[in-house]
Formats: C-alpha cells, structure tokens, sequence
C-alpha cells in the first residue's frame, strides 16, 4: 500500500533535466533508498518532497494527499541534511525541541520528549552542549534525533552519513536501521554509496541521470540488474562480448570457444555480464582460457584480474585457506548459466 | 508561485525606492543642472545650454586645476603603493599580539576623522607646531625650512597619510591568500631572500597593489577635505572648486558641471584600470 | 619575536611613526596650557577641553552628528538585512544592477552626492532640514552595512533555514530565531561601520548642513579654514579619544580587518 507515492515527478532547472518522470511508491514503514551517482537527482528529488523545490511537473502524495498546495513547514517531516544543518546558536537539547516548541508542545512533555530523542540516539548527557563541541558522528545524532523527536511521517535522509569515517559510518548505518526498524518511521535515504543503500534499504531505487532505472529489494537489484547501469553501479561486474548461437537444447552463448546455456536469449553478437564473485576456476583444459595477469589479497577474499581473449575478467574467490593460481599461472574460468546475464549487443 | 518571485522584490524594495529617488534623480538632476545658465542677477535659468561645458573645457583655468587634481592622485596613489605594500608584507610576516596591535594601529586611522587627522598635518607642516621642519633641519636634510602648507607636496604627504591604508589593506588580503609553503618551497629550492620576493612574493601581492591603487586614486582625485585644509583658498582641486562655486559664487550650474566631469573622468580612469588589471591578472585572480 | 629582518623592522617603525605622528600632535597640543597652539612643554593643561563646554556650537553640533549618526545607521542597517538577504538568496532580474546601485555611493565622488542632494533637498523643499540630513546620510553609510550583511548572509549554509522550516517554523518564526541570530555579528558590525561613516561624514555634509543641523566634522572644518587654535585641536582629540575607544571595542567584538575588508573603497577618506 502505497504511503508516500511520487508520480512522473519532474524538475528543470531551464533547459536541464534534473529529474525526469520519477515514478515511486513508499509503504508504510518501509525503508527506500535512492542510490546513483552524484549530480543524478537524488537531493533535488529529496527536496521536492521536502517542499523547498518546486516541482516542474508530477505530483507526490502523501497517504493520499497532493502535498502541491502544501507549504514546506506544513508537511511534517523530519529531515536529515548532509550538512546537518545543526542550529549553530543553540544547544543539542535546543537544537532537538525546536521542532516541539513550533508544534507548541508544553514545556515539560517537550523536555521529556527531547531527553528520550538524545537518548535514543546515544547522546544522554550532552544536553548542554553546543554543536561546535560536538564530534561529527554526535552532530549527525543529534540531527537525527531533531528530525525523530517530532515523530514525522518520513523520514528523509540525504547523504546523512557521507561526511563520516568509514567505521563511524558503518557503526551508524547498523545504528540508524535498528532506530528505524524499531519506531517503524518511513525513511526515504538518498546515497551515492552502494553498500550504504544495500545495507539499510527494504528497496532501492537505482537513479541515473534523472530516471529510475530500477527498484528492487537489494539482493534482487544486485542478482538481476535490469539495466546495464544498474548492474555496473551496484557492485562489480563483467561484460563479456561474445555471440548467441542456436544449439541442440536452445540458445547458447559461445566466448572463445566456450560455451554456455543462454535461455531465451536471440541469436546474434550478445553482451554477458557476470558477477567477479560467481566465477570459479575450472579443471585444467576447460572453461574460458586466461593467464592471471594480477592478483590482490583483500583479506576476507582474493582478487584477481585475468587476461582472457574476450577482455580482461575480474575474479574474487573467498579466502578459505585454499591455494590461489599465482600472476603467469594459465587457468580456466567458468561460471553457472544462471549467474550470467545475457543481452543482446548494441549495434 | 508568483508569491516566490515577489518575495525578493518586496525585500530589496524599500532600498531599492529609497535609492532611485535619492541617489538616480538627484544625479540626474545634477546633469541637467550643468547646461543649465547663470547669470550674476539672473541666478538659474532652466535653459538647455552648452555654456558651462565650453567654459570648463575651454578656460584653462579648469585645465590646470584638473591636471593638478590628477598629478596629485597620481603622487599619493604612488607613495601609497611604496610604502603600503611593503608595510603590509611586514605586517604579514610579523606573529601576534604584534600582527593585531599593528594591524589596528595600521588601519584603525580610516576610521578617525579625516579633519582631525588633517590638522594633525597643519599642526606638523606650520606654525609653532612644525615638527617636520625641525627635524629635518636638525638631521641636515634640508638647509632652511621647507614649505608644505598650501603646497601640493603639503597634500601630497597629508592625503598619502590619510588613504595608505586602504593600499596596505588591499595588499595584505592579497597575501593572506598567500600559501606560506610557497615561500619554503622556494627557499627550499635554494632562492633567497631577495629572491623569494622579487620572485614569488611580488608577483603573488600585484592583484593587491593594483586594486589598492585604483581605490587609493578614485578617492584622492575626489578628496575634499584634506586639499581644502592643506591646499587652502588658492591650490584648487576639482572637489574644493565645486565647493567654492556652490556655495561662494553661487554658479550652481558651473560647479555641477566640474563636478560632473569628475565623476566622468573618474568612471572612465577606474573602468579602464579594472579592464586592465582584470585581463593581465586574470590567472592570478582564480 | 617576528621573522622581520632589520631593514623591515626599522621600515616598520618608520611608517608607524608616519602613521600615528598628526594623530598624536594633535593630542598633544590639546593639552597646551598657552592661548596659541604649541607643545606644553613645561605643564599640560586642560583649559582647551574646558573651554569647549563654553562653545555650544561644538557641543550642539557633537549631538547633531550623533543622533544623525544613530538614527541614519539603524535605518541603513533596517534597510540592509531584507535587502541582502535577497541579494544573497533569490536569483532576480536586475540583481546585479539593483547591488551596484546599492553600493554605487561608495564609487560616487561624496561632492557630486553633495551637490546632488543640495540640488535635491532645495527642490522638494527639505533643503537644510535634519530629516534631509538623515535621508542622505542613510544612502551613504548604506553600502557599508549591507556589505557586512551581505557577507555574513552568503557565508550562512542554506540548510540551516530549511532545517526550521522543515520542522515546522513559519518563514517570520525562521528569519527570527534562526536567520537573524545567524547574522548578527554583520549585523552589529555593519551597523557600527555605518555609524562612524555618518560620524566622520564632511565632504557630502557640508553641502546640505545648514547653520541649524551642522555636525561636529563640518563644524571643525569651517572653522579650520578660519583659523586653527588650540580649541579646535581639542576638540580633535576629544573626537579621536572617542573613536579610538570604539575601535578598541570593535577590535575586540569583530577584528578590525574582518570589518575594513567589508569596505575596500570609503569615500571620507581624504
Ligand atoms: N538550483 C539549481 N539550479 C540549477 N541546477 C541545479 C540546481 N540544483 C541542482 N541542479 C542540478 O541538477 C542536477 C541534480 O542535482 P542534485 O539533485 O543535487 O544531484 P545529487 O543529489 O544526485 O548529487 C545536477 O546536475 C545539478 O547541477
Ligand atoms: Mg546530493
């Protein structure tokens, strides 16, 4: 059931297209990100929600109201900035009740409600102090618990934990997903960061150039990416040019002279992309031939790059303490036909 | 919304009205003012005449008096670059309490009153009071007293006096933007001293000096106070002649005519600076 | 301990002393016990800055030019904030030649605005009155204020409001307790500048004063183009003192170079 619903949403600025028809359905207490690049649309999406940027075209609805006439402080939702937007004057308790004092909320429900905020976020005892004394992950909570204490009905995130370290960043993101999934506020999350979007999201929508090009849970985005971009911008992947031919049972995909099922794909010049992870080393003799050209520990998994007649192809293997080909070494590469996406070539 | 386009216009609004009818009329009018003719008896008659114009472009009376104006802008605008820029650099490398105590010592005379610190220099040029007369005579310097009343070189020192700080204020925000590590990294390669400035300090503070230089020259060439104290009745510059002529001899129309080619000459002189010094310095500006 | 070598060092003292020696003499000849101007050698005395009490054109013209100089600024700064925040926020046809005609009086040499006004105020009858005094004071100070404003309203991150707003402030409720508290450092600053500009004013004021409204600058003036004696230095010295402690003040409040950046061209300076 859709909650908040985004419908052809569109925004110029003069002749560019910033967002172009943005199609979207939240439901409530789902957790949805807008994952692309920077410069995509996501913040301008974000603030036409929000009310500060006019549409150009579309509507958004929220639990089935046109928000169109309704002005940016009217629309009740808690917001997040990549800048925080701390009030720089006042204290992180002042910072979070404003929110309650504009609601007229009285005084002592307010102060009840602003301590359980900051407790909320891990910031019991710094009531008093002001922004500037406090560290960036501090200041992003108290951002946070400024835009929860008013129990808005989205919550909008943009690029919250962008200007943190990485461990504070994924310290936070496990933080924001529990408080998130236990008050059950709708979230709308715009990131550039993939593994951010992956981690917190019920859904992402995937943005390029002002368009959704896909919305899906993220396992399923990650599996089966329903454009190229998709595939390329969540995670690493492979393209390998090679040709669908009609075999015996069906269509196959032939690389350099191996071969592969391809269901339902047409014959002609085709595009295959697979997952580096989903490519194993087959027995001596078979699969695709390379020479391991580079390889790089990781620590939890071993990188390899591979010179093969279709191009260069990127392998992780999982470090299980087993034996790795060395860089000369020659090897075969092979991989399910399930985990191979094939489409047909451009002309 | 339409409500979102007024809302700028509603905000610059009373500024805005306040400024067209007390700053664009007024200026105007003044234009106008200069064709219009004066008579001893007549007083202003609203006529549209070339008068004045010839007058002031034909008696060479005006031409001496402009090209003293000028002579003297372009002397202080000079000593102001001489002694400002270096003072700036000094007070750049200097370390605090010293950088701020100067600083404020340096600048904090814009904001004294020009008069005031202009009978400080009557005070030093004449009378009992001519201490820079003593102590030159006493160093040796000169052999008998040098006159600087009523003398451009008196308004030359007094107006250098009185804007150098614009020149060592312009000068030191240009080196403020100055990376330090420059300097090391040239001393590093083996530069000296003198090189170091020559090289890489001077060229760095020349947007600074040229921009001092523009201000420094507007507001000398338009000075009032200081040439009238220091200049007195007979060394006119343009500003104190159409002092005189406004409210002496009363020929409004001919002192709104100097006045205004002023203001031409002034425009014309500072937009050829800025074009000049935007396009040679461009590279240094980004 | 600084990184100045000799040269620069003796340089330096060299321009200090250029700096402060009319600023001092002045000062120093007020305290003259003698009835001519010369350097109390022998005594200092404080007969000339008694005797200014006995000279209410001095007296009457020092509060002329402080009310002239609070009441000009305040409106300049009131006509400043709304201005530069839209300066600073909207993209509007003619924003550009709307801020050059804002700041135009710091271009304009202050006799042509002189001659402008007397011109003016003659013509629509407001000729030699304080309220003219104050209309054309506001135009001339404005541009100091708003530069301060406008710098302190550009620096402010624009997420801020929206964070207000987004929590539910009215934009009168946002511009108060966000917006307004923001700025107020340019804003007192811009307000301070503005008021010494209307202070120290004499070029432009000495063409629309008349002998009723005459403010303390113009009044020194004319009578240092009569005569020059011991009374007028003390009231020099008496008007330095002053502003000398206001400076101190703003030093200390703003940073003296932070406020004189504000106003790369001033146009009383000569
Ligand atoms: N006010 C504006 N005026 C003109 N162009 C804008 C404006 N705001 C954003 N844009 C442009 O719209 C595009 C999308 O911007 P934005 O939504 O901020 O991207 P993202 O948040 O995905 O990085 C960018 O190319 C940006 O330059
Ligand atoms: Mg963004």
């Amino acid at each position: 059931m859709a909650f908040l619903a985004l419908e052809g949403l569109t925004k110029r600025f003069g002749p560019y297209l910033a967002v172009d028809g943005l199609e979207l359905t939240v439901g409530q207490g789902e957790f949805v990100s807008l994952l692309g690049p920077s410069g995509c649309g996501k913040t301008t999406t974000l603030q036409m929600i929000a009310g500060f940027v006019e549409p150009s075209a579309g509507r958004i609805l929220l639990g089935g109201q046109d928000l169109a006439g309704v002005a940016p402080n009217r629309r009740g939702l808690g917001i997040v900035f990549q800048s925080y937007a701390l009030f720089p004057h006042m204290t992180a308790a002042e910072n979070v009740a404003f929110g309650l004092e504009m609601r007229r909320v009285p005084r002592a429900e307010r102060e009840a409600r602003v301590r359980e905020a900051l407790a909320l976020v891990g910031l019991a005892g710094f009531e008093d102090r002001f922004p500037r004394r406090l560290s960036g992950g501090q200041q992003q909570r108290v951002a946070l618990a400024r835009a929860l204490v008013i129990r808005p009905e989205i919550l909008l995130l943009d690029e919250p934990l962008s200007n943190l370290d990485a461990k504070l960043r994924e310290e936070m993101q496990i933080e924001l997903r529990q408080i998130q999934r236990r008050l059950g506020t709708t979230t709308v999350l715009v990131t550039h960061d993939q593994g951010e979007a992956m981690a917190l999201s019920d859904r992402i929508a995937v943005m390029n150039r002002g368009r959704i090009e896909q919305v899906a849970p993220p396992h399923e985005a990650y599996e089966r990416p329903a454009t190229p971009f998709v595939a390329s911008f969540l995670g690493k992947t492979n393209l390998l040019a090679g040709l669908v031919r009609d075999g015996a049972d069906g269509p196959v995909f032939v690389l350099d002279g191996f071969a592969l099922p391809a269901h339902g794909a047409a014959p002609g010049p085709a595009i295959a992309t697979v997952r580096p992870e989903r490519i194993a080393f087959a027995d001596a003799g078979a699969g695709l031939a390379g020479t391991v050209a580079a390889r790089v520990f990781q620590g939890s998994h071993w990188m390899l790059s591979v010179e093969t007649a279709a191009g260069t192809v990127l392998v992780i293997r999982q470090n299980t303490g087993a034996e790795m080909p060395r860089e000369g070494a020659a090897v075969g590469l092979t991989w399910s036909p399930q985990d191979m996406a094939v489409r047909r070539a451009e002309p | 919304m339409i409500a979102r386009r007024v809302v700028p216009w509603l905000l610059v609004g009373p500024a805005l009205l306040l400024f067209v009818a007390v700053v664009l009329i007024p200026i105007a009018m003044t234009l106008l003012l200069s064709f219009h003719r004066w008579g001893q008896f007549t007083g202003i008659e609203t006529v549209i005449v070339l008068d004045n114009w010839r007058e002031v472009i034909e008696d060479p009376y005006f031409a001496e008096m402009f090209l003293r104006t000028f002579r003297i802008a372009v002397l202080v605008t000079v000593a102001a670059a001489l002694i400002g820029a270096p003072e700036a650099y000094v007070l750049h490398r200097m370390r605090s309490p010293w950088k701020g105590i100067f600083l404020l010592i340096v600048l904090g005379p814009l904001l004294i009153s020009v008069v005031a610190r202009t009978l400080g220099w009557a005070l030093l040029f004449g009378g009992e009071t001519a201490l820079v007369n003593i102590v030159l005579l006493r160093l040796g310097l000169v052999a008998e007293p040098v006159r600087f009343m009523f003398t451009e070189t008196g308004v030359v020192i007094a107006l250098t006096h009185v804007l150098v700080p614009f020149m060592v204020l312009a000068v030191w925000a240009s080196l403020q933007r100055m990376d330090p590590r420059v300097d090391d990294a040239a001393v590093s390669l083996g530069a000296g001293r003198a090189t170091v400035l020559w090289r890489i300090v001077l060229p760095q503070a020349i947007p600074g000096i040229l921009g001092g230089a523009i201000i420094v020259f507007a507001l000398a060439a338009s000075a009032f106070a200081t040439p009238a104290i220091i200049g007195g009745r007979r060394l006119k510059v343009a500003s104190t002649l159409a002092y005189d002529e406004f409210l002496n001899t009363l020929n409004w129309p001919l002192g709104a005519a100097v006045a205004v080619l002023l203001l031409v000459a002034l425009a014309a002189i500072i937009v050829a600076a800025n074009r000049l010094v935007e396009r040679r310095f461009a590279q240094v500006f980004e | 301990m600084n990184r100045n070598g000799w040269i620069a060092l003796t340089f330096h003292a060299l321009f200090i002393v250029f700096i402060l020696a009319p600023i001092v003499v002045v000062c120093v000849v007020a305290f003259t016990p003698e009835g001519f101007l010369s350097y109390p050698t022998h005594t200092w005395s404080l007969r000339w800055f008694r005797a200014i009490a006995r000279y209410p054109e001095f007296v009457d013209a020092f509060f002329a030019s402080l009310w002239l100089g609070l009441l000009s600024s305040a409106i300049a700064v009131a006509l400043s904030v709304p201005a530069a925040l839209a300066i600073a926020r909207h993209r509007f046809p003619g924003r550009e030649a709307i801020t050059a005609l804002f700041l135009s009086p710091l271009m304009i040499p202050h006799v042509v605005l002189g001659i402008a006004f007397l011109r003016f105020f003659t013509e629509i009858g407001l000729g030699g009155t304080f309220a003219g005094l104050v209309i054309s004071h506001v135009v001339i100070v404005l541009p100091f204020a708003l530069r301060l404003v406008l710098a302190s309203a550009a620096g402010m991150d624009r997420a801020i409001e929206n964070a207000a707003v987004s929590l539910g402030a009215s934009g009168l409720t946002t511009f108060r307790r966000i917006t307004l508290p923001l700025i107020a450092p340019g804003v007192a600053s811009g307000w301070a500048l503005a008021f010494i500009q209307s202070f120290d004013e004499v070029t432009m004021t000495v063409f629309i004063a008349a002998p009723g409204t005459t403010t303390l600058p113009v009044r020194m003036f004319l009578y240092i183009q009569d005569n020059i004696d011991p009374l007028v230095t003390s009231v020099s010295a008496a008007v330095i003192a002053l502003t000398v402690l206001f400076l101190i003040v703003l030093d200390r409040l703003y940073g003296i170079e932070r406020l004189l950046a504000g106003r790369a061209v001033g146009q009383d300076d000569r």
